[in-house]
């Protein structure tokens, strides 16, 4: 009893239960029919929210006014980069990843370089920035779609036991991303000027470098986020990322993550990942209309959220 | 605090114990209140009648803020009952207490910060409405102010974020005197003056002093004890969430408050201490001019030396301690730093805590490198690190991996004295940060900033109370951001800084 109130009392767990619920009320549509293959549909798509949900949570951590809007265009960016650089020829996996981790932190810095140095406030900052990198997209990429060598759209679609291999390297991914949060200085320094920035400033935590290099982690997340979206949806686009805006951040916020900084939660963002997701799935079985659809989404959304934190306040 | 209010008449206890019940604006027999395990107050009898000033000292969570919340209706005591004006009050609240006339300005600062001073004014102030509300809550906020601070220089137009606490003290202490529609009997002050300095705490008390005679009542609670003494009509001294003496003013002096309150020792150690002489100067640790100074004077500070920074609030000394902090990351010109720095804040809520942390990891913020095990900071390293900080200085509190907020404020305070003495910094810069810690605290703190100072740490401490700089070496006396005056602690008295902080800069 005492460890289900204890359970209960992390907020991550409401969007794992909502996920939970969702599939349940697929299945029960259904009548039991594609359970499991829903799950291994959701763990792929989740994969690719979750890693760009990571830097956006590290991003929104850094305290009022901090998120990272450049995500879409800097996910478009660098699955062209990749994908050219790949250019087709396994033997250039290793190298095109490397590229667009680069790409994607070449974008952070820029955009913690216009925060610093002109004063402009993040939300702007990324938000002029996307449109930049967006140009610059449309004359490398030139609208072409450039495919993925075999070998790593292959990789990215292996499953094991019907589990995909890439939801488990993510789920490593986001247990380091944890450890770095709680147990490393760096961690510490993004929760501590999250809360007061002044006080960070005065307690001996190096601010700028912090900030800077947040938006670094967040760009490079976006970098290899598009190249592994190439490879998972055979070719790069402009578009690719389009959709990872507004699920960056409502999965950190649904995750349990606090939009006035200094709180953040790892396997929320896990758990808000697969339920919207599963949400969308669900929608989709159900049959309603993009509009319905739409509507529904977003007031699911909001329910989850008035939960979580009506939760919160309790505690 | 001078002893100025000898020739004030008051009317003596005998007239005011006649007929008392009826004149009590506000009676609590028997209050009790519990937050979980911890008694806050364990069943306290306290009354508060017309036309007197009724002192209230105690070290920090002695439950004095819990007793006065239950008189200003923001806490129902869990047994007890409150009586007004004679009749009991089944149902007594915030509302109610307002109806009576009972305001307070309580020691956690309450202005909205993106507001106006006019503007916080109307908060309270809801017949200040229609067009040209703004004009009216200035009028009425300006005029108390000059009645309270003769000669401050605070506009009603400007934003609280904007000015310094000493300011934003100046402004909620005015605040709860305007009047508009309700009625003003009581005004409980919690630690008014904390951060101000002798100046205008003087005229605050001395409009104190003038509100009473014209009938009305007070409640002073403050950890200067002079203040009280020289204040109050009746004391009454709480310790542990009881109330363990009271009686009139003048049956008590300073050594019998202190004994009564527990806890602290003779402070004549402190002096006897400093006295006994030390070694000579060690190397040099800070040498800084600040901006604005044009003649030669800068201040220097060498390893084991503690330098005090005295003078009015805000002339540039919490300025000049920042300036250090900057140069000990980054090159200044003007200002030399040779060792790591550590800053202790005064103003805790913006400039210190992180309240979202425990105790021990807002302990532990400052010294992370050094609790790492590896790459990771290990949980291990960074509870001994607390435990031993909460043994040294005394932290009060079962588990140091509570919330920082479920410590009082004294402890907040202690916490903070942790974070920048339990790190490696060899310059210790506190920015006034005794401002509504209790006197036991306070001696322990000393003994301890003494210890380390021994030991070859340095210490710059900008303080507002006079009393403190008797731990100095050193003081230099600040005025519009200049050192006005450079003593030694064999030279120092009150009148000298008085005397530099009014006069013309040197």
């Amino acid at each position: 009893m005492a460890s289900l109130r204890t359970l209960l009392a992390r907020p991550w767990i409401w969007s794992f239960f909502g996920a939970l619920l969702v599939w349940l009320a697929t299945i029960a549509f259904t009548g039991g029919y594609g359970g499991g293959g829903m799950i291994t549909a959701a763990l792929s798509l989740a994969v690719f929210t979750v890693i760009v949900g990571v830097g956006q949570m590290f991003v929104i951590t850094l305290g009022p006014g901090n998120v990272d809007l450049s995500l879409p265009a800097n996910i478009g960016l660098a699955s062209a980069v990749a994908m050219k650089v790949m250019d087709g020829n396994d033997a250039m996996i290793a190298v095109g990843l490397l590229a667009a981790l680069a790409c994607g932190m070449a974008i952070g810095a820029v955009n913690y370089l216009l925060i610093w140095a002109l004063r402009i406030p993040p939300i702007i900052a990324t938000l002029s920035a996307s449109f930049v990198i967006q140009s610059v997209d449309i004359s490398y990429g030139r609208g072409l779609q450039i495919k993925p060598p075999p070998g790593f759209a292959d990789f990215t679609n292996w499953q094991v036991f019907g589990i995909p291999v890439l939801a488990i390297l993510t789920v490593l991914f986001t247990i380091g991303a944890g450890i770095v949060l709680q147990r490393m200085i760096y961690g510490r320094s993004v929760l501590a000027i999250g809360q007061n920035i002044r006080a960070a400033w005065l307690a001996g935590v190096s601010v700028g470098r912090t900030r800077f290099l947040t938006y670094m982690l967040s760009g490079a997340l976006g970098g290899l986020d598009g190249a592994l979206l190439a490879g998972y949806f055979r070719g790069a686009n402009v578009d690719i990322g389009n959709e990872y805006l507004l699920a960056s951040i409502a999965v950190v916020v649904i995750g349990g993550t606090s939009v006035a900084g200094g709180k953040a939660n790892v396997p929320g963002v896990w758990g808000a990942a697969l339920f919207l997701v599963l949400l969308l799935t669900m929608l989709n079985t159900f049959g309603v209309s993009v509009g319905v659809r739409l509507v529904l989404t977003g007031l699911i959304i909001v329910g989850v959220i008035t939960a979580a934190g009506g939760q919160k306040a309790l505690r | 605090m001078p002893e100025a209010s000898a020739d004030i008449i008051r009317p003596d206890g005998a007239e005011k114990h006649f007929g008392a019940v009826s004149m009590d604006i506000i009676r609590l027999d028997g209050a009790e209140k519990h937050f979980g395990a911890v008694r806050a107050l364990a069943g306290v009898d306290f009354s508060v009648r017309a036309g007197e000033c009724v002192g209230l000292v105690g070290h920090n969570g002695a439950g004095k803020s819990t007793l006065m919340h239950m008189v200003a209706g923001t806490l129902t005591p869990d047994g007890g009952q409150i009586a007004v004006r004679g009749g009991v009050e089944a149902s007594y609240s915030v509302p109610r207490a307002q109806q009576l006339g009972i305001r307070c300005v309580f020691q956690e600062l309450s202005l909205c910060p993106n507001l106006s001073v006019a503007e916080n004014t109307r908060i309270n102030h809801a017949s200040l409405h229609g067009f040209g509300w703004r004009r009216k809550a200035a009028d009425l906020i300006a005029a108390k102010l000059d009645e309270i601070f003769p000669g401050h220089s605070i506009s009603a137009s400007d934003i609280v974020g904007d000015l310094s606490i000493t300011s934003r003290q100046m402004v909620e202490v005015a605040r709860a005197f305007t009047v508009t529609q309700e009625p003003l009997e009581l005004v409980i002050l919690d630690e008014p003056t904390s951060s101000l300095d002798a100046q205008t705490a003087g005229q605050l008390l001395a409009f104190v002093r003038r509100f009473i005679a014209a009938g009305k009542s007070c409640i002073l609670i403050s950890h200067v004890l002079g203040e009280v003494l020289g204040n109050a009509d009746r004391i009454v001294v709480m310790r542990d969430g009881k109330v363990v003496a009271a009686g009139q003013a003048d049956q008590f002096d300073r050594d019998r408050l202190v004994t009564a309150m527990g806890g602290a020792e003779a402070r004549e150690k402190a002096a006897a201490e400093i006295a006994s002489g030390k070694p000579g100067p060690g190397p040099l640790r800070v040498r800084a001019r600040p901006p604005r100074q044009q003649d030669g004077n800068e201040l220097v500070a060498r390893a084991g030396e503690i330098i005090g920074l005295a003078g009015l609030a805000g002339h540039g000394q919490t300025d000049l301690l920042l300036a250090i902090f900057a140069a000990a990351s980054r090159a200044k010109t003007g200002i030399e730093v040779t060792a790591p720095v550590a800053l202790v804040a005064g103003d805790r809520q913006s400039d210190g805590i992180f309240p979202q942390w425990s105790i021990a990891e807002n302990i532990g913020i400052r010294s992370l490198a050094r609790l790492r095990n590896g790459l990771l900071i290990s949980p291990q390293r960074e509870a001994e690190l607390a435990e031993l900080w909460q043994r040294k200085i005394g932290i009060r509190t079962p588990d140091m991996n509570n919330n920082i907020f479920s410590l009082s404020g004294g402890n907040q305070q202690k916490a903070l004295f942790a974070r920048a003495l339990g790190s490696d910094a060899k310059i210790v810069l506190m920015d006034d940060p005794m401002r509504g810690v209790d006197i036991g605290t306070k001696l322990e703190v000393y003994d301890l900033v003494r210890e380390e100072a021994r030991h070859g740490r340095t210490f710059l401490w900008y303080t507002t109370e006079t009393e403190e700089l008797d731990n100095c070496d050193h003081i230099y006396v600040f005025k519009n951001g200049r050192i006005v005056a450079n003593l030694r602690r064999d030279e120092l008295t009150e009148e000298k800084i008085i005397q530099s902080s009014f006069g013309d800069a040197a």
